[in-house]
């Protein structure tokens, strides 16, 4: 039976919700709305919330100061690549564990696991060494590398799971049903985990297009992303903070859109599993 | 045809061995049961003969065939999961459809082929439905469809009706019987529930741990079972098993009597007891009489309106001809 709720309770969890989710969002939006404002008023005291004239001056600005677009280019590019080609690994590492285990199966998972438990700076040295050796520092293709590896451990978790939740029967029925392991996967397999693999991607793209370290750290101009179009913001000449509110709103919208239009996708992804 | 010939057919799962070397023939048209206790190996044995399964040793044929390296598909054997097992994301028609899809058959003959299937199996209206949109029988009835379309030599059957209710299941018990007499394929049918093994088999498989401990028509198991073990197995209520000074009376270790090859009297009798819980069926009533000197109440049939209540004291008389007797080793004597 349901439990009953009452509706005044009804109501108060309504406003501690509400209130929550204005907590957690407020940050962006004031981002956002600051980005609108003059440099002074950006540093007014007390704040100003919505009445100031609002302007895109700084957008202006910074689309004039540094090229916006070849920044999402790049973030786009990073963060596309190293999903797909994570996937393209996972995928099947994914499908083994989860239908032909192995008893060293759990260990591995949890091994892969163990691996983002690791503080990331501490193989910063040894990987920006690497990168220099390999004259891959400041290259797409060094950075897609090290994204997609640094979220490899998840990926595969995530499809892991899904895939675990397919009964094993479906596909030995397709097997007595003359499906070769090709028909399997086109007709039976891929279909039922569709949903999985898609919200496996769009998770997969958020983490790719948030990474800061890794993309501080290893690029310089030509292959920077949106992170770091937003920290040549905060420069030592003092900060502009209507600027870098234009610029970091400008790094935040593609994805925030993104996420807008796939929460339901996203949703269902981070809780699969909980409830059967 | 569909003859199916196990020899030394053997099963391990590393170091433990679930199935030992077994022997066994399934003949052409037969319908036979692999009847046994939760974890005896009944389904291991029917995952070896469709193909899910890779034999640790011995050999597999088929119609003759040596059929122990070749994989599932190509046994020509459709098997009906516990679990139903169809395809979620298609129509009921695309479900029967698939394996014929994966043959390769005309689109004419596969149509032909699904109504005819929907028809005998009362499908036609639900076959542009998805599985989640049918109920418990109806989802079994689109799993047996799948495997009638196929044409196969033999159909396996792995606990079919153990996911459905109890009426339901009496419904299906028929309708798979029917669906023997009238296509006359060899079936191949795993079930723990002893009942659905005596009213449908031609002859029944009685595996534990994973041995065979008789084969046999049900009424050939129910009236010489060859050890104790099937005598308690088969029949329900299970057969009264007596050991001790009333077993030695006769010789033997264990004596056993069916509830029905019992006399009931107010009177006199050879083993007075007192009657205690009792089962009104309507047509039968079992009663279970606690007896002096009897490890375990002994169950009794009688007719529906016996007039016996919980405390009374009773007479029992088995039947003496129909006695069963087993050695030390629980072997038939």
């Amino acid at each position: 039976m349901a439990r009953a709720v009452s509706s005044n309770r009804k109501l108060l969890n309504t406003l501690i919700a509400w209130t929550i989710g204005l907590i957690i969002f407020f940050p962006i939006l004031w981002t956002i709305l600051t980005s609108f404002k003059t440099e002074a008023q950006a540093i007014a005291d007390p704040p100003i919330f919505f009445f100031f004239d609002w302007t895109t001056e700084n957008y202006s600005v910074v689309q004039e100061r540094s090229n916006y677009m070849r920044f999402l280019w790049n973030s786009i590019i990073i963060a596309g690549v190293s999903t797909i080609l994570g996937l393209i690994i996972a995928i099947p590492a994914a499908w083994s564990m989860a239908f032909v285990p192995s008893k060293r199966t759990k260990d591995i998972l949890l091994w892969m696991l163990s691996t983002k438990m690791l503080p990331a700076v501490g193989v910063l040295y040894p990987i920006y060494l690497i990168f220099i050796q390999l004259g891959i520092l400041d290259t797409r293709i060094g950075l897609i590398v090290v994204v997609m590896l640094i979220n490899l451990p998840i990926i595969v978790w995530m499809l892991y799971t899904y895939f675990k939740e397919i009964p094993g029967e479906i596909l030995e029925a397709s097997r007595m049903d003359g499906a070769s392991l090709k028909d399997e996967i086109l007709y039976v397999l891929a279909p039922m985990a569709v949903p999985g693999i898609a919200s496996t991607l769009l998770l997969n793209f958020i983490l790719a297009w948030n990474e800061a370290f890794w993309t501080l750290n290893l690029t310089a101009a030509k292959a920077a992303p949106l992170t770091a179009f937003i920290a040549s913001y905060s420069s030592p000449e003092g900060l502009f903070f209507a600027k870098l509110s234009a610029a970091s709103t400008m790094a935040i919208a593609p994805i925030l859109i993104l996420g807008w239009f796939s929460q339901k996708q996203l949703v269902r992804g981070l809780t699969f599993g909980a409830v059967k | 045809m569909g003859r199916i010939t196990l020899k030394k057919v053997q099963k391990s799962f590393g170091s433990t061995e679930v199935i030992p070397p077994l022997d066994l023939e399934i003949n052409d048209g037969e319908f036979v049961v692999f009847v046994g206790p939760s974890g005896c190996g009944k389904s291991t044995l029917l995952r070896l003969i469709a193909g899910l399964e890779d034999t640790s040793g011995g050999t597999i044929e088929i119609d003759g065939v040596d059929a122990t390296g070749l994989p599932p598909a190509k046994r020509s054997l459709a098997m009906v999961f516990q679990s139903y097992a169809l395809y979620p994301h298609m129509s009921v028609r695309k479900n029967i459809a698939f394996p014929m899809k994966m043959a390769g058959l005309p689109k004419a003959e596969q149509e032909k082929r699904i109504s005819q299937a929907a028809a005998a199996l009362n499908l036609t209206d639900y076959l542009d439905r998805r599985p989640g949109q049918l109920s418990g029988g109806q989802r079994q009835r689109v799993a047996i469809g799948r495997a009638i379309v196929r044409e196969p030599s033999a159909f396996l059957f792995d606990e079919p009706l153990s996911n459905l209710d109890a009426a339901l299941r009496v419904g299906m018990r028929l309708e798979i019987s029917e669906l023997h007499k009238r296509l006359d394929t060899t079936m191949v049918y795993v079930t723990h529930d002893q009942v659905e093994a005596m009213t449908m088999a031609d002859k029944i498989v009685v595996l534990q741990a994973g041995v065979i401990e008789q084969v046999g028509s049900p009424l050939d198991l129910y009236h010489t079972p060859r050890n104790k073990f099937v005598a308690g197995f088969i029949g329900s209520p299970r057969m009264n098993l007596i050991e001790g000074a009333e077993a030695a009376k006769h010789n033997v270790t264990t004596i056993g009597i069916r509830p029905e090859h019992i006399a009931v009297s107010g009177e006199s009798g050879d083993w007075k007891g007192v009657v205690g819980v009792s089962e009104h069926l309507g047509s039968d009533t079992f009663f279970h009489v606690k007896i002096d000197g009897f490890a375990e109440p002994i169950t009794v049939r009688a007719g529906g309106n016996v007039d016996l209540h919980y405390g009374d004291t009773i007479y029992l008389t088995p039947q003496a001809d129909l006695i069963h007797k087993f050695d030390g080793g629980g072997l038939r004597v």
